[in-house]
């Protein structure tokens, strides 16, 4: 299905790394808004809750931009990338190097965001692994089990009745969650090559 | 399984991608955005662009073409060259850049590590390292201002400290350049990257002395590296990456497609 008709409004939650999800969208044709007003994002068709960063700076521009509300209100599909899905469940333990309490997070999907258990394996886990769909869905349309995306973090969710895909590295862990309009995925589907471009394009048509 | 990287890198010098032997003598390659455009194609899983001369001489690095290179490439890739501040790097992640990597600011104030770590998450911050092998002393010593050979001064650290130093202060990935074989293609500095493997608990990039496939093979199997950066032997066309790919996975070399 083209996608050329669609648009994207990326929420512009004032940290890093907007630029690489909007130029992604725009190599498929998609009209994008980036934006941090509550009323166009209210209004948009599809919503991108971007990521890169440190969980609590997220959450503390979010409040500062007073998007919490509007967020957790939206009906529309809405795709969490990378930090942006672990900004979606309930709390991470991720926080400033040195405060070992866990930063609240939106609450849109229940679910803990927990530091990687690896053994002896590096951290971050950095680099291109493996995903495979655990259930069937809209999303991974059309992607080959198994195919590699692209990973850069040291927290996940663990393995739930939320995970839409998995992947491995040390122990499985969601690289996907879903529930009701919102999807978030743990890689970076903007900087996946083909496979991501795929997904970004089977979120369009959702 | 995570796949290992082989990761192209670019050296720029005043917009156009440079190469030089033992960080001297610079010949230009070409156009920064084309050689992206035409290693993502080719199959590289990541890109690094060094603007060389950027830490040496009190300029930031020149910005406008990191967002011409997210516009048209779909992997990932670090910027690195006169990183000094939060600000700077947060200017360069904004145009896209996946992460940044500092080098030699990172030497003058390593607190710019944990700030870096504290705004952008770890997973962004790499620590270049410029380590020379001293047969006099028998020391491997940490580097700086390699960009500008008049200006290329040895620190005070010993590299296997400074490599314990940065991960404690929050760097997210360490490329390790071995000056002594950069350039030269007679194969990466093993027995130096697997002493560093040893102490390094994030993701280590080896950095210096590719020169033929096997090489490749060595230092991902005997230094147990995530990633192996080369310049020359890709813009020389003497390494072909998806031949690279083929020849890493038939000796079993997790690689992606």
């Amino acid at each position: 299905m083209s996608v050329s008709a669609k648009h994207i409004t990326i929420i512009n939650t004032g940290c890093a790394n907007i630029s690489s999800v909007r130029f992604a969208f725009e190599r498929l044709g998609a009209n994008v808004t980036v934006t941090d007003d509550v009323n166009t994002i209210a209004k948009a068709s599809r919503v991108i809750l971007p990521g890169v960063g440190s969980a609590p700076a997220a959450m503390k521009s979010i409040k500062a931009k007073q998007l919490l509300e509007c967020i957790k209100n939206l009906e529309q599909p809405v795709l969490g990338v990378c930090l942006g899905m672990q900004l979606m469940v309930t709390s991470s333990e991720e926080n400033d190097l040195g405060n070992a309490k866990s930063t609240p997070c939106l609450n849109l999907i229940p679910g803990e965001v927990k530091r990687m258990r690896v053994g002896d394996l590096r951290l971050p886990h950095m680099g291109w692994n493996q995903v495979s769909s655990v259930k069937a869905n809209p999303l991974f349309a059309g992607i080959e089990d198994g195919a590699h995306f692209y990973f850069v973090h040291s927290f996940a969710v663990d393995n739930y009745q939320y995970t839409l895909a998995q992947c491995d590295y040390g122990s499985t862990f969601s690289a996907a969650i879903h529930k009701d309009n919102f999807f978030g995925v743990q890689f970076h589907p903007e900087r996946s090559s083909d496979a991501g471009a795929q997904l970004l394009t089977n979120f369009l048509n959702i | 399984m995570l796949a290992r990287r082989i990761i192209p890198c670019l050296d720029v010098r005043d917009g156009l991608v440079v190469k030089g032997v033992k960080f001297r003598n610079h010949e230009i390659i070409g156009e920064i955005v084309p050689l992206a455009q035409k290693y993502a194609q080719a199959g590289a899983d990541e890109l690094v662009f060094y603007d060389i001369t950027a830490s040496s001489d009190q300029r930031v690095v020149d910005k406008s073409w990191v967002s011409k290179i997210a516009q048209v490439i779909d992997i990932p890739f670090c910027v690195a060259g006169g990183i000094k501040t939060v600000e700077d790097a947060g200017l360069i992640l904004e145009m896209g850049a996946d992460k940044i990597s500092v080098n030699s600011p990172a030497l003058a104030n390593p607190e710019l590590i944990t700030a870096l770590y504290n705004t952008f998450g770890q997973q962004c911050v790499v620590i270049g390292i410029d380590s020379f092998f001293n047969d006099e002393t028998n020391t491997y010593d940490v580097y700086q201002f390699t960009g500008d050979e008049s200006r290329t001064q040895k620190t005070q650290w010993h590299t296997r400290d400074w490599v314990k130093e940065v991960q404690s202060r929050g760097a997210g990935e360490i490329v390790l350049n071995c000056m002594n074989q950069d350039g030269v293609r007679q194969g990466y500095d093993i027995e130096q990257l697997a002493a560093i493997r040893e102490v390094c608990h994030v993701p280590l990039i080896a950095s210096g002395g590719a020169g033929e496939m096997q090489h490749f093979a060595d230092v991902f199997k005997q230094a147990d590296v995530d990633g192996a950066l080369a310049a020359s032997v890709f813009h020389k066309s003497v390494i072909d990456i998806q031949e690279l790919k083929t020849f890493l996975r038939q000796q079993n070399i997790a690689m992606r497609g």
